[in-house]
């Protein structure tokens, strides 16, 4: 099971991290939009793998997880959803004011292509 | 505290003078002098405690954490200072107020000039050396303001500049200087400096502190080679220039060298350095005087000259030396202080302060020509006047230590740097007063009104005093200020116009007889000099060296900087894997760990293959922009499901919640975006970022494979521990969040709330053309809102608002809380507005989300700030429980307060961001004729 998530984590990494170089401004949020489940789940499995045991204290329990990496994974997970529409509304700012969506604000060669 | 406030009031008092201006011009110069009286009314009753032989340490907490205090000494060096400071200080306001045109921003001035008075203050009366560098650093930062005054001025722009790049550079060494120093004594403050000095002068550091230490000294006592920002200085309004480099910035360094005294000095390298600085500049200085045209340019090389002087007295070591050193110090700041004031009425009253112009001015102003002839003579050194007495003790310890050395070399350099100070200063006084007639004068010179001399007729009467009876007027406070440089007994030394004829008295008269010989042969030496050494101009170098540095740096960013964020993203991202990669390759550790792990199961294989596959989708489609956001919407679902399948059902609901609203949010982002991504620049650079994410997948599947393979200790115990006791909630995520780390909660629902306004702010005035059809060339549906969508909506949002309030409540004990039900919330909206558009939805509900993210921060601060009204820390939680009827048994805590701020927060925020993109389309009439 460790090996599928850390599997996991690379692939969305990966998939990440080659949107984010692209040059127009949408694919560039689809890429920090996987880079930040990617992160997200890093986080989340430092505290290691663990089924059927929450951090919810009750008598009946076998057991808890570490309840502080999700503590911070979930407003992780707000303000990634904060930042998304942040650079969302700033590339739209930028095609508005500048005329195009490549993340450099010029009109590169790829634009006229298409 | 007394000192404390000494201090603070300038501060506290340049505000006061700043308001003052608006009722008057006049008002801030009495505002600042009552500023400087309130300092010294506060300090006067400690004044006598030096003169008592005692010392007075005052100490406040400061950051106890990192061993550092506020803490403030009194002795008699402090004493010598403060009073100067503050003494002239209040000439130079009296004068200033005359100076200054009616064009020139009194308030500005005054308000400036307190804030380097407070700094001053604070160097001086400081016992610990953080503290002091703090001020030191002040006064580098307010005379940079001051020197700056008449910022319409390139010369003063320029100057000023110079002078903080010189000084800022000299305090960042003494930062390193003072570390060391800490380090070696383990405390920073004086006294305890003070009590291991032999421990400093033999530590093998010694070296590297002193050189760093007398690098800041140097630099702001514009010693030589760091002594030409000073000249560069004079562009600050004269007041400025009397005050700056009289009694105080310049004084600063020299003050260091008697302050520190005690522990630095008597070594060889000590010696050497600051003595050898010393000559360098006395020589130096004296010399370029003598062919500055400009009158402030000539006091200007004169003071750096008398630095040197000061600084040279205090590297030769020998206690007399030092009280030497402090008597030149108290007799250069009257002499000189009335000299800038003197040419700055000359240049106030006849428009120039070129000495080749200014000639035969005797007639038109005799009595401020008596003055500034009093205070020249002093500069020069001729008996009678203050200058004399010091200058003779000065040249007395020369041959004390010649005769100890066996070589003439150091008195025959001194007394040729006297003569050269004897012949400008006859150049002063005789170029200007006298000499034929002026030249061309801008305007008839005349003498200055009556309270603009008062300072210099109060400072010149001082010189006369303390060169005619000094036994009887300064002995004392210099007993006291050289006994508290010394921290020892003061030697055995006699103040007297008359030590009958001894060699030191020689020297004098050989340098009065030179320096009028010089003065005679002036015409050929300002021709000889000006057509060779005067051409040289350590500006020159200076501009240089910076522009030398700015060009550098510029060249460095350029190579990284092309203005491309794509390159930037790719460098970034490249730097990082370099970083990450380059120590593993050089690790040996094993990449597996001892953990044993968990079977895998068909189903997790299933979604995970659905994950992977839906992001290599995602990746290969994401020029089809539409069905890219598809498949990413499958990676958030399987996301959301690994968080539940690993304990974590606070996750999964709050993924889950804005898995829907990101989806929202892209949707409306893409509708004013091209719906297709443009083809590749190249096939090099798809291939070349396909490397690198493969490796920074690789990279990070191999960390995450690293650490979940090895055991690990946590803190989660004490959190699972004191969940239910301390905070009152079974949930430990949400008791974590809005409790035991509550802080972070605010800071980050700051944070999302800050976003919100942002984008709002963004989108003010926002233009984009919508597209008028979808890809496919059809124009959009007629029909906006569908019916049956919006009433299922309808009937639905009661429901989901109930499901809401259902997980804030229990969001303390159950999976929930203010982040998942502010989610919920805002996604049932949301479809409101999907469903029915937003002038249905407005017309029913608040079209303004700030008063609600206003609530949501305003409660949860309130929450926190409750605490402090119970004498506990800010956001210190407490719960009880209550019998409610129908509901029974039910628990209120004040975290649960707290919560609803945060699901106010989220609310307002996400419907924000999402009706103000939404609306955007409403705003364009391309839009409206389709409907």
């Amino acid at each position: 099971m460790e090996a599928l998530i850390a599997l996991v984590i690379g692939v969305l990494t990966a998939g990440g991290v080659f949107l984010a170089l692209r040059g127009q401004t949408f694919p560039v949020v689809l890429g920090l939009t996987l880079m930040s489940y990617a992160v997200n789940l890093f986080l989340f499995v430092m505290g290691r793998l663990a089924i059927g045991v929450p951090p919810v204290i009750s008598e009946a329990a076998a057991g808890y997880t570490d309840p502080l990496p999700q503590a911070l994974v979930l407003t992780a997970i707000v303000i990634s959803f904060g930042m998304t529409a942040f650079v969302i509304v700033l590339a739209l700012k930028a095609r508005a004011e500048l005329g195009n969506d490549h993340v450099d604000g010029l009109e590169h060669e790829e634009d006229r292509r298409a | 505290m007394t000192l404390l406030f000494t201090v603070l009031i300038p501060f506290a008092g340049a505000a006061l003078v700043a308001l003052a201006s608006h009722f008057g011009r006049a008002h801030s110069a009495w505002a600042a002098g009552v500023v400087i009286f309130a300092s010294m009314v506060l300090l006067a009753p400690l004044a006598s405690l030096p003169f008592a032989g005692e010392m007075l340490i005052q100490q406040q907490d400061w950051i106890p954490t990192l061993g550092l205090n506020l803490a403030f000494r009194l002795d008699g060096l402090s004493l010598l200072f403060a009073g100067l400071i503050l003494g002239i200080g209040l000439l130079i306001v009296l004068y200033a107020r005359y100076y200054l045109s009616e064009r020139d921003s009194m308030g500005r001035f005054y308000a400036y000039l307190m804030l380097f008075m407070g700094s001053m203050l604070g160097i001086v009366l400081s016992e610990n050396l953080i503290q002091l560098l703090i001020f030191w650093e002040l006064t580098s930062l307010s005379s940079f303001l001051l020197i700056s005054y008449w910022q319409h001025r390139e010369e003063a722009r320029h100057g000023a500049r110079m002078a903080l790049a010189v000084t800022g550079l000299g305090g960042f060494a003494m930062l390193g200087g003072f570390l060391l120093l800490g380090h070696i004594v383990g405390s920073y403050e004086l006294s305890d400096v003070f009590a291991s000095a032999d421990h400093i002068r033999a530590h093998p550091l010694y070296v590297p502190t002193l050189l760093l230490i007398l690098l800041g000294v140097f630099t702001k006592s514009a010693q030589f080679p760091f002594h030409f920002w000073l000249p560069h200085a004079m562009a600050a309004p004269t007041p400025v220039s009397a005050y700056l480099h009289s009694a105080t910035m310049v004084k600063a360094g020299v003050f260091l060298l008697a302050r520190l005294y005690p522990a630095l000095s008597g070594t060889t390298e000590w010696f050497w350095l600051v003595s050898g600085a010393g000559l360098a500049t006395l020589l130096l200085g004296a010399y370029a005087a003598l062919f500055k045209h400009d009158l402030k340019g000539l006091l200007a090389y004169s003071t750096i000259s008398h630095l040197g002087l000061i600084t040279l007295l205090f590297g030769l070591s020998t206690p007399l030396a030092a009280v030497a050193g402090v008597f030149h110090i108290i007799n250069h700041a009257t002499f000189k202080a009335s000299l800038f004031m003197a040419a700055g009425i000359i240049d106030h009253e006849a428009g120039t302060r070129d000495m080749r112009r200014l000639n035969g001015l005797w007639k038109y102003m005799p009595y401020t020509a008596t003055l500034a002839m009093v205070a020249a003579a002093a500069m020069a050194g001729v008996p009678l006047l203050n200058g004399f007495l010091s200058k003779e003790m000065f040249f007395a310890e020369a041959v004390h230590i010649a005769e100890g050395h066996g070589s003439w070399l150091l008195p025959v350099l001194v007394t040729l740097a006297g003569a050269f100070a004897v012949a400008y200063s006859i150049r002063f006084i005789h170029d200007v007063f006298f000499n034929g007639e002026p030249v061309d004068l801008p305007k008839t010179p005349h003498e200055p009104p009556r309270w603009m001399k008062v300072p210099v007729e109060i400072l010149v009467v001082l010189c006369l005093v303390v060169g005619v009876a000094p036994g009887l007027t300064v002995a004392p406070l210099l007993a006291v200020a050289a006994a508290g440089s010394l921290q020892a007994p003061l030697p055995d030394y006699h103040l007297a116009l008359w030590h009958g004829f001894n060699t030191a008295l020689l020297m004098s008269l050989i340098a009065l007889a030179l320096g009028t010989v010089i003065y005679v042969l002036r015409r050929p030496l300002i021709a000889w000099h000006e057509a060779g050494i005067g051409r040289a101009d350590a500006r020159v170098v200076y501009n240089a060296l910076v522009n030398g540095l700015i060009g550098a740096a510029l060249r460095i960013t350029r190579t990284f900087d092309t203005g491309s964020l794509q390159r930037q993203v790719f460098l970034f991202v490249a730097a990082a894997l370099v970083l990450g990669v380059a120590p593993w390759l050089a690790s040996d550790t094993p990449l597996t760990g001892s953990r044993a792990g968990l079977p895998l199961d068909a189903v997790s294989l299933t979604a995970a293959a659905a994950l992977i596959l839906a992001t290599v989708a995602t990746v290969a489609w994401h020029r089809r922009r539409f069905t890219a956001l598809v498949t990413i919407g499958v990676v958030g679902l399987v996301v959301s499901l690994a968080f539940i399948k690993f304990s974590a059902p606070d996750l999964a609901l709050t993924q889950l919640s804005v898995e829907i609203v990101t989806i929202v949010l892209l949707l409306l982002a893409l509708y004013f975006l091209p719906q297709h991504g443009a083809a590749e620049a190249s096939r090099a650079r798809v291939g070349r970022d396909a490397a690198i994410a493969l490796v920074a997948g690789l990279g990070t599947a191999a960390l995450a494979w690293a650490v979940l393979t090895r055991p690990y200790d946590t803190i989660a115990g004490y959190f699972l521990e004191n969940s239910k006791p301390g905070g009152g909630g079974t949930n430990v995520v949400n008791v974590i969040l809005v409790d035991f780390r509550g802080y972070d909660t605010l800071g980050e629902i700051t944070v999302l709330a800050l976003a919100g306004l942002g984008i709002v702010a963004l989108l003010q005035n926002l233009h984009l053309a919508a597209p008028l059809h979808d890809t496919a060339g059809r124009a959009w549906d007629a029909d906006a809102h569908p019916v049956i969508m919006a009433t299922l909506t309808r009937i639905l949002l009661p429901l989901a608002l109930m499901v809401a309030v259902f997980i804030l409540l229990r969001g303390h004990n159950q999976p929930g809380g203010g982040f998942i039900a502010g989610l919920i919330t805002a996604v049932a909206l949301i479809v409101q507005y999907l469903a029915n558009g937003a002038a249905w939805t407005h017309q029913r509900m608040a079209s303004d989300n700030h008063p609600l993210i206003a609530w949501g921060l305003g409660i949860a601060t309130f929450t926190g700030l409750a605490s402090w009204a119970f004498d506990h820390p800010f956001l210190t939680s407490t719960f009880g429980y209550m019998n409610w009827p129908v509901v029974g048994k039910f628990e209120l805590a004040s975290a649960m307060a707290f919560d609803l701020g945060v699901f106010l927060v989220v609310v307002g925020a996400t419907l924000m961001i999402l009706t103000q993109l939404g609306s955007l389309h409403h705003a364009e009439p391309a839009r409206k004729e389709t409907r």
